[in-house]
């Protein structure tokens, strides 16, 4: 504090945890609020001459592909709209409120907002994917430029910007894999990927997705990936090895090398799935380690953000030899202007549409060009520094642990497990998020696998100052406290939140879940007017 | 429309909890049961199971409620308000497992709508015996080990999951495990419970385990996915020997089969060849043919053999051949071990140095993990 402000305004005295309280709408579902006839614009007719020059705009669309009849989109006015996001936004625990390092492996960093009028601009969101190639040099440009930098970092020879997600870039990696063996003639033959159960998730999901048997080997007993399973794992079948490092549990794989080259010698590739990089920037590189293919999640390594599903690149990379089967286009300069590359006939093609989301690598290329090289090294040493000052004061307080690699220091993440309170207390990791929602912050418990029990992951990223890790540690302290006190207040947590309980058992039930209001309808027994 | 009181029934194993020893040596109880109480212990269920019934206050008048007499239901009912239709005779004083089964046979007879009943694995047993999967029923924890799958996690938990059931908030049932404890393994010092059967119980995620395991639904798609990926790989002029458990159950039903739930069967993949065999006749049905295994590791604990399957013995074993055993389990049941090895324990120890390494599990369509096997 400020001494010379203190003598002038006196102490301020604020309570030591935050006593937050969230806003609460009941508001309804979009659907309910919709009355016939409302409108947000109402489009003016067309005049007659524009009509009689156009003609009927539906003769050209053929008949099997008209509707028959208008979708059932909700009716609601300007404002009623506004005023609905409005409420939900309140009703939410964004990025930009809370200090947001109970996300573990979300890398919830914060994002610059001139990045953001940066991509708003008309040069950049006017653009159109389908203009010539002459009137988007600069944007081409930026990408080519953000290429030379991936492969900087990495060390590979290519890379990609297509993929519009992670997921996208790990499932093209997969692709390539089964081209690469294709190629050689054995894709019938090597058939079986090998992942981690604390690797990515999408690392199995999309080797599966891809057409791959996958074989996932569990931790050893001090949880690092098994080389013994490895071993076991590898054979003439084995395609390749799809794996992250460190893991997400925040804990490195020293023998990565020895994995790598276990898997080259039974004749499968390696591919790195870097989406948790941001703790070996500038520090470790992918080709070091001897991997053939490695991707990035610019929304989350590379601040543009991580956008909760929406518009995402996962850069894909490979090495010289495997350059070739990456998704096309690629950005070429011939040293007089930049074009885009479809012309390579052993790619993999296109795993979207058009050749990326321009505006995430814009704000990923201005995030780079202000931190510099050094800058990029030092976010991954903050980053570091940050998750292992977090990792004391967590195990100061009583109940908690850090399971496997004891004693040693963690990456940019910890996946921390509550068992020990849950024992003494009968309060679950769960109910402990839950009530650290009524100090206005928040984790989420971990998502699979469920190996560490009662769990709960923290990954602070650089962006928290250490004041905000101390009150996110002083929020956790306290509800560990309670939780051996007064546990009932945490059992019925939260008390200040919109929404205060759900039923879990309906989460994961292909009878009962819903991502559409159509599908809601549906699968609840009503009857579609 | 019909809207039909719930009935709920309830039986209280009186003598549960009273000290550790009594649930474990069963038919001799009566001894020990008084020589328990002369050392100062203290009935335990009577009291759990009024802790149940006082969270079904809230739904009091929108059920009726049955109970057996006395010490077995009617007194905790009646200290917690509850004016239970009585049903049944006993000896106060001198219950036996024997009482537990003619009341829950009774239950069953009269149609209750749900089955509570408060005890510990051996009362699930004898529940277990005498209605099966016919009847929903649902475990007060009162018993002193408690490794049947049927319990809600405390009794006041017991009590609201039974609340929530009757007031239709609940609906979905589900098979959970009834376990028995390998005795001979328990005279050796080991803790080893096997699989005894199956009782269908109300299902609500943080009433009967912990938060954010799956719920029922998603077990399940994760049962028939394991169950279809072996099945299908499953040769024609092949003999399976499979293992108790539910998972092998799956697998069978999968085919067409019926299967044994606690024993070994030996199948093709067109018929039951011998349902819960013996060492001897496993080895005089697969001498001289192709033959394969088909295990899945006990939950919680992950044995894959010597606890509950020691028909397949280290002869049969030997003779199958280490290459030809398929070993079955969902991620859920994996995960829950919490990273511990699989294990065995067959009584050989060369068999057990054979088995020891890295096992393929079967896990999904097309997904095998890869986890260590201690011998």
């Amino acid at each position: 504090m400020n001494p010379e402000l203190t003598a002038i305004r006196g102490p301020i005295v604020k309570p030591a945890l935050r006593r937050f309280h969230q806003a609460r709408w009941d508001e309804p579902i979009i659907f309910e609020l919709s009355r016939p006839g409302r409108r947000g614009i109402l489009v003016p007719e067309a005049e007659p001459r524009m009509k009689a020059a156009v003609g009927d705009p539906m003769a050209g669309i053929p008949d099997n592909m008209r509707r028959r009849e208008p979708p059932r989109l909700p009716e609601l006015s300007q404002p009623q709209v506004v005023r609905h996001y409005l409420r939900l936004s309140q009703e939410n625990l964004g990025a930009d409120l809370n200090i947001d390092v109970g996300q573990g492996t979300c890398t919830m960093k914060y994002s610059p907002k001139i990045h953001e009028q940066l991509a708003r601009l008309p040069e950049v969101a006017d653009l159109h994917p389908l203009q010539d190639e002459a009137t988007v040099q600069g944007i081409l440009e930026i990408m080519y430029r953000f290429e030379q930098i991936l492969k900087e970092i990495s060390g590979m020879e290519r890379f990609s910007l297509q993929p519009r997600a992670g997921s996208a870039a790990i499932y093209a990696a997969a692709s390539m894999i089964r081209a690469y063996h294709e190629s050689r003639g054995e894709a019938g033959r090597r058939d079986e990927i090998v992942t981690t159960i604390f690797s990515h998730p999408s690392d199995a999901a999309c080797a599966a997705t891809a057409g791959f048997k996958v074989l996932t080997l569990y931790p050893d007993d001090d949880g690092y990936p098994d080389i013994g399973a490895l071993k076991a794992a590898l054979s003439g079948r084995t395609a390749g090895l799809m794996i992250t490092n460190p893991e997400d549990t925040g804990i490195f794989n020293p023998r990565i090398r020895e994995f790598v080259d276990l898997v080259h010698d039974a004749g499968g590739l390696c591919f790195y799935d870097q989406a948790n990089a941001n703790g070996i920037l500038g520090i470790t590189r992918a080709r070091e380690a001897g991997f053939d293919l490695c991707h990035f999640n610019l929304h989350k390594t590379f601040s543009t953000p991580h956008g909760c599903g929406g518009p995402a690149v996962g850069a894909l990379g490979a090495t010289a030899d495997l350059a070739g089967f990456l998704p096309v286009p690629l950005i070429e300069w011939d040293g007089r202007r930049y074009r885009l590359d479809y012309d390579r006939p052993e790619s993999i093609g296109k795993v979207n549409a058009f050749y990326g989301v321009p505006p995430v690598v814009l704000k990923a290329y201005a995030w780079v060009m202000s931190l510099g090289a050094e800058g990029l090294r030092e976010v991954a040493e903050i980053a570091v520094l940050n998750n292992n000052y977090l990792l004391r004061k967590m195990l100061a307080i009583r109940g908690v642990s850090a399971p496997y690699a004891r004693g040693r220091h963690r990456i940019e993440q910890v996946r921390y497990s509550w068992k020990q309170l849950a024992d003494e207390t009968g309060v679950h990791s769960e109910q402990i998020g839950l009530r650290a929602a009524d100090f206005g912050v928040h984790y989420w418990t971990s998502h699979h696998p469920y190996i560490v029990p009662e769990p709960c992951t923290l990954e602070p990223t650089e962006s928290y100052a250490r004041e905000e890790l101390d009150e996110y540690a002083a929020i956790l302290a306290h509800v560990a406290e309670e939780a051996y006190n007064n546990p009932e207040i945490v059992r019925s947590a939260p008390h200040n939140s919109t929404v205060h309980t759900i039923d879990h058992s309906v989460f994961d039930d292909p009878e009962k879940w819903a991502v559409t209001w159509r599908a809601y309808l549906r699968k609840h027994g009503v009857k579609q007017g | 429309m019909e809207s039909a009181r719930k009935k709920l029934g309830l039986i209280v194993n009186p003598i549960a909890g009273l000290g550790g020893r009594v649930g474990l040596k069963g038919s001799d109880g009566a001894e020990i049961q008084r020589r328990a109480i002369e050392l100062g212990a203290v009935p335990e269920a009577p009291r759990r199971a009024r802790e149940a019934i006082e969270r079904l206050r809230s739904a009091a008048g929108r059920f009726d409620l049955v109970t057996c007499p006395a010490e077995m239901g009617e007194a905790s009912a009646a200290a917690c308000g509850f004016a239970p239709a009585v049903v049944g005779s006993i000896r106060p004083g001198s219950t036996t497992a024997e009482d537990t089964r003619r009341a829950a046979a009774g239950m069953l007879r009269m149609g209750v709508d749900l089955l509570l009943f408060a005890g510990g694995d051996g009362t699930a047993r004898d529940i277990c015996d005498a209605i099966g999967v016919a009847l929903p029923a649902l475990g007060i924890p009162a018993g002193v080990k408690i490794h049947s799958a049927v319990f809600a996690t405390s009794p006041a938990a017991a009590g609201e999951l039974a609340a929530a059931y009757l007031l239709g908030r609940a609906a979905r049932l589900r098979e959970a495990e009834v376990m028995d404890l390998d005795e001979e393994a328990l005279r050796a010092g080991v803790l080893a419970p096997r699989l005894y059967g199956c009782l269908r119980i109300p299902y609500e995620s943080s009433l009967v385990q912990g938060l954010k395991v799956p719920s029922a639904a998603g077990e399940a798609a994760s049962l028939s996915a394991v169950a279809a990926a072996v099945a299908e790989r499953m040769e024609e002029d092949c003999l399976y020997v499979l293992g108790p458990g539910t998972t092998t159950r799956a697998v069978a039903e999968r085919l067409g089969l019926r299967k044994t739930l606690a024993g070994v069967d030996v199948v093709t993949r067109r018929e039951v060849l011998a349902a819960d065999a013996g060492e001897a006749e496993i080895l005089r049905l697969i001498r001289g043919k192709r033959v394969k295994i088909v295990v899945t590791p006990i939950g919680g604990q992950g044995c894959i053999f010597g606890r509950g399957n020691q028909q397949i013995s280290p002869a049969v074993i030997a003779a199958v051949g280490r290459e030809n055993i398929i070993v079955a389990a969902t991620p859920e049941k994996l995960q829950a071990l919490g990273g511990r090895p699989l294990w065995v324990d067959t009584g050989d120890p060369e068999t057990n140095r054979l088995l020891a390494g890295h096992v393929r599990v079967v896990t999904g369509h097309r997904e095998e993990a890869v986890v260590r096997v201690s011998g």
